[in-house]
């Protein structure tokens, strides 16, 4: 039985890293390769021009905002799935996953129709001096539009998984709602919220279509990190292009490693 | 604190338990207008623009051949990827929480570099890959096969990640029990494990699903976009927006929406059913 | 399935850990409104003065506007201290957005009908095109791009429909300016002689060849350098650019083939600064720097001194020979009834049963 065992575990083991690698690592090689082709200085200066440097910083801004602020909503969202019973619940479910099934120019569309000057909000917006389209506020609008379902979703089964017995408990004894989720049930769910924050990261950083409608494509001031990779392909700049994947890419899984470094501070097993 | 042994977790369906009536009526408020900002009212807009000219044309840009040629294309391959995703996913997540092996946490960070890529490099890098020039020999670029692999791309990380938390918050004392019962690991996965993975795994094929059915970047080059073959609805959608038929556009668009809030609504039930039956 | 709850929470941490819970929840709320603020703040100042110039144009001129003529403007008496911001995408996704209200001083597209639409809307005055060059400012031909040496010998529009040929041409339906090149081959088999039922019987034949039609240009491109297909039908300036970036391909100017005309035009808004830079296009200073870029010239006389990079071919038409736009996208492209809308249902039907 030890070596069925073993034997199954092997295989599975192969399998996944065989299927991984296909799918993963060979296309990380390759664009390793492609961005220093021609060595790593030129694949550096094709990343530190002015507009590039802008551009990284618009996209970690346009992130950090978009982010945290899903965070809390997501938790919000999740809590309410799991917790509460209302009419409409099987609704807001499926609602929550719509953002990815609309096609990334459909949501700059979207936006445009709602927040563009000639919009159902953006004239008054715009009469207040308030810009929302073609501007950093419309590029976090849709950041926040495409990476709105992660947290919600990697929370609600943890919530289901764990059960709310201990809240139960915590309620009886005379804690408040806010005791209860500080102390019983955020401990509890860090892990989904820890990998909702990666992803909701890691899309964020990754977003084109939706942001590059509704931005205006501004060299220098509305150019996020994707747009920018993108006029530099069209440029034929295939090394800065890859690099500044690559960089991306970086950012992501640095990301992931401060989640993991935040978890293990915070309570050691 | 402690609960006596043997007591089971529970989904909670009992209302008004959690949170307090007043700290209910406030978030449910909050996240209402939180939704309604960033994508009720968008929404709304989309619907409203794509039945402008009357549920007559709505229909019409609806039912031409190639919008359901792309409509199509687009739910069978979003489906297959799910399909495969559900099964990889979970194996991945599997290694990743249980397995021991060198490297183990390089591969946990690359999970997620699907997204952080942007999808024309994905797209583009894919092609490189296995396009005419295939370094690997595999040329499967611009056929239906292409669009799965994109798809399968760009989806990966949804099922690992949903499952993984889980995974991590799961209990081994059960498996141990039954394993020195006698039951060998395929039947303790079958019958143990399983049954607790099942909302996470169909959590992330509902992400995986609808984010398989919206992809644009990386499936437009790889795929070579042919009309009737290769084209999905993404790609169909774009060029009737960049032909002026916005209004074509946006109807499609929503129907797609359509499609994909009945698939997540199915997998919803799916999911309480499972946690209703599971143990 | 029970679940050890000693793992859910430490309620016996006390006070420290909810110190330490405070205050990262602090740290992480402060964070989030500094974000916001700094947000705010580059939003603010992301808007442009009321001296810049803003250009709005079509994606391929990037690197003419930015690298050649911006700075050449800005080293005229006129242009002194005049500050540019500058946006280039597809060229109906700009025309879109000036429609939705980008700012935009200076508009240059890639098709006339990217145009008309602002015309339409009132931000361009319908006068644009009444200069001596009827409002455009370079130009362009359709060429077939071919592999380094032109292994297969492809020299004209018959050749493209010989057995074996494949071709790469963008899809008409993703892309307003793919539709250049279909016109091109149904302009040129007129020009040749041939009645209109045997034009439209070419265009189907060369869709029939066609094995991929990516959705726009760069994408065409893209996928011609990786590989796939024997001949790109693409733009002259596209051809040239992806050559000077070390491309392994050639191109053929065929004898007959379509004027790519690239509408240009100031805003009703726009500053007079906005309209000397116009202007300043048309002079024999930009227009050789629109040469430089891979674009012809307008002007004649430039446009001689630059014969041997630019021939003109003998049977060169443009869009108004064979009916103008808005025919050409009524009788070709129109959703059900249109000549390559019927081609490629028929296409599809065949192939994908």
């Amino acid at each position: 039985m030890v070596v069925r065992r073993n034997a199954g575990r092997w295989g599975l083991r192969a399998f996944a890293l065989g299927y991984l690698a296909m799918l993963l690592l060979v296309p990380l090689g390759m664009i390793f390769y492609r961005a220093f082709e021609h060595g790593f200085g030129a694949a550096w200066d094709a990343v530190t021009t002015a507009d590039a440097l802008h551009a990284f910083y618009l996209t970690v801004l346009i992130a950090a905002i978009a982010v945290p602020v899903n965070t809390i909503f997501g938790v919000g969202c999740a809590l309410l799935l799991v917790r509460s019973n209302f009419r409409g619940k099987a609704l807001l479910n499926a609602v929550i996953d719509l953002p990815f099934a609309i096609s990334p120019v459909v949501i700059g569309l979207s936006l445009i129709l709602v927040y563009g000057r000639f919009g159902w909000f953006g004239g008054w917006l715009f009469d207040q001096g308030i810009q929302v389209i073609f501007s950093v506020p419309g590029m976090v609008l849709a950041t926040m539009f495409v990476s709105l379902p992660f947290v919600a979703r990697e929370v609600v089964p943890v919530l289901h998984e764990i059960g709310d017995e201990q809240e139960q408990a915590a309620r009886t004894l005379g804690a408040n709602w806010w005791q209860t989720f500080r102390r019983i049930t955020l401990p509890a769910i860090r892990w989904g919220v820890a990998y909702g924050v990666v992803l909701s990261t890691a899309r964020a950083l990754g977003e084109f279509g939706a942001v590059a409608v509704v931005s205006g494509r501004i060299t220098g001031q509305t150019q996020t990190a994707t747009i920018w990779i993108s006029q530099a392909f069209s440029k034929f700049d295939t090394t800065g292009a890859y690099t500044g994947s690559i960089v991306l890419a970086l950012i992501a899984v640095t990301t992931l490693l401060a989640m993991n470094i935040f978890k293990r501070k915070e309570a050691p097993r | 604190m402690s609960v006596a042994p043997g007591a089971r977790a529970e989904a909670s369906p009992r209302p008004v338990a959690w949170p307090r009536l007043g700290g209910a009526a406030l978030g449910r408020g909050l996240v209402t207008a939180y939704l309604s900002i960033v994508v009720l009212i968008p929404l709304a807009a989309l619907v409203s623009k794509s039945s402008s000219d009357g549920l007559g044309a709505f229909w019409h840009d609806v039912t031409t051949p190639q919008a359901i040629a792309a409509l199509k294309l687009t739910l069978i391959a979003s489906l297959i990827v799910v399909a495969i995703n559900v099964v990889a996913g979970t194996a991945i997540a599997w290694v990743l929480v249980r397995d021991r092996f060198p490297g183990k946490q390089l591969v946990n960070s690359v999970i997620d570099l699907p997204f952080a890529l942007p999808t024309i490099v994905a797209g583009i890098t894919l092609l490189a890959l296995y396009g005419t020039n295939s370094p690997v020999g595999i040329t499967v670029a611009f056929t239906r096969a292409s669009v799965v692999l994109a798809l399968l791309f760009v989806t990966l990380p949804f099922v690992v990640r949903a499952v993984q938390p889980v995974l991590l918050e799961l209990d081994q004392e059960m498996e141990e029990a039954a394993a020195s019962l006698g039951a060998g690991p395929l039947t303790t996965f079958r019958r143990i494990i399983l049954p607790n993975l099942t909302p996470a795994i169909l959590a992330g094929a509902a992400l995986a699903f609808a984010r398989a059915i919206g992809e644009y970047g990386s499936v437009v080059l790889f795929t070579g976009a042919l009309p009737f073959k290769t084209e999905v609805a993404s790609v169909f959608i774009f060029g009737q927006i960049e032909t002026g038929n916005t209004n074509g556009a946006a109807a499609v668009s929503v129907t797609l929406l359509g499609i994909a809030l009945l698939v997540l609504l199915v997998i919803g039930r799916l999911t309480r059913w499972s946690l209703r039956h599971g143990r | 399935m029970r679940i050890r709850l000693s793992k859910l929470s430490s309620p016996h941490r006390g006070g420290e850990g909810q110190d330490r819970r405070r205050r990262r929840a602090l740290r992480f709320g402060l964070a989030a409104l500094l974000a916001l603020a700094l947000g705010l703040g580059v939003a603010a100042c992301g808007s442009s003065s009321s001296d810049t110039i803003a250009v709005v144009g079509y994606s391929t001129p990037e690197t003419a506007y930015t690298k050649s003529l911006i700075p050449a403007f800005q080293k005229t008496s006129q242009g002194q201290g005049t500050e540019f911001s500058t946006s280039f995408g597809p060229s109906g996704d700009q025309s879109r957005a000036v429609e939705s209200g980008q700012p935009a001083d200076v508009v240059h597209f890639s098709i006339q009908p990217d145009m008309q639409r602002l015309v339409d809307d009132g931000i361009v005055d319908s006068g644009w095109d009444q200069n001596p060059y009827h409002g455009f400012v370079q130009d362009s031909v359709v060429t077939f791009v071919v592999r380094k040496g032109n292994p297969k010998g492809i020299q004209t529009w018959d050749d493209l429909v010989k057995p074996g040929v494949e071709i790469v041409t963008p899809n008409p339906f993703s892309s307003g300016s793919a539709r250049w090149n279909l016109m091109a081959a149904y302009g040129a088999e007129i020009q040749e002689g041939k009645s209109p039922a045997e034009a439209e019987a070419f265009l189907k034949t060369l869709l029939e060849h066609t094995v991929v039609q990516p959705a726009s240009g760069g994408d065409a491109l893209t996928t011609f350098t990786s590989g796939k297909g024997d001949v790109l039908l693409s733009y002259e300036n596209e051809a040239i650019a992806a050559q000077k970036a070390g491309e392994n391909v050639d191109y053929v100017i065929p004898d007959d083939t379509i004027q790519i005309q690239t509408p240009i035009a100031t805003t009703k808004d726009a500053s007079s600064q906005a309209q000397d830079f116009v202007k300043f296009l048309y002079t024999p200073k930009a227009q050789q720097l629109w040469a430089d870029n891979g674009y012809r010239p307008v002007v004649k006389s430039v446009l001689d001194k630059n014969k041997s990079k630019f021939p003109t071919p003998p049977g060169l038409f443009t869009i108004d020979d064979v009916g103008g736009w808005d025919q050409v996208t009524t009788k070709f492209f129109d959703e059900t009834n249109g000549i390559v809308t019927k081609d490629e249902q028929d296409l599809g039907v065949s192939t994908s049963g």
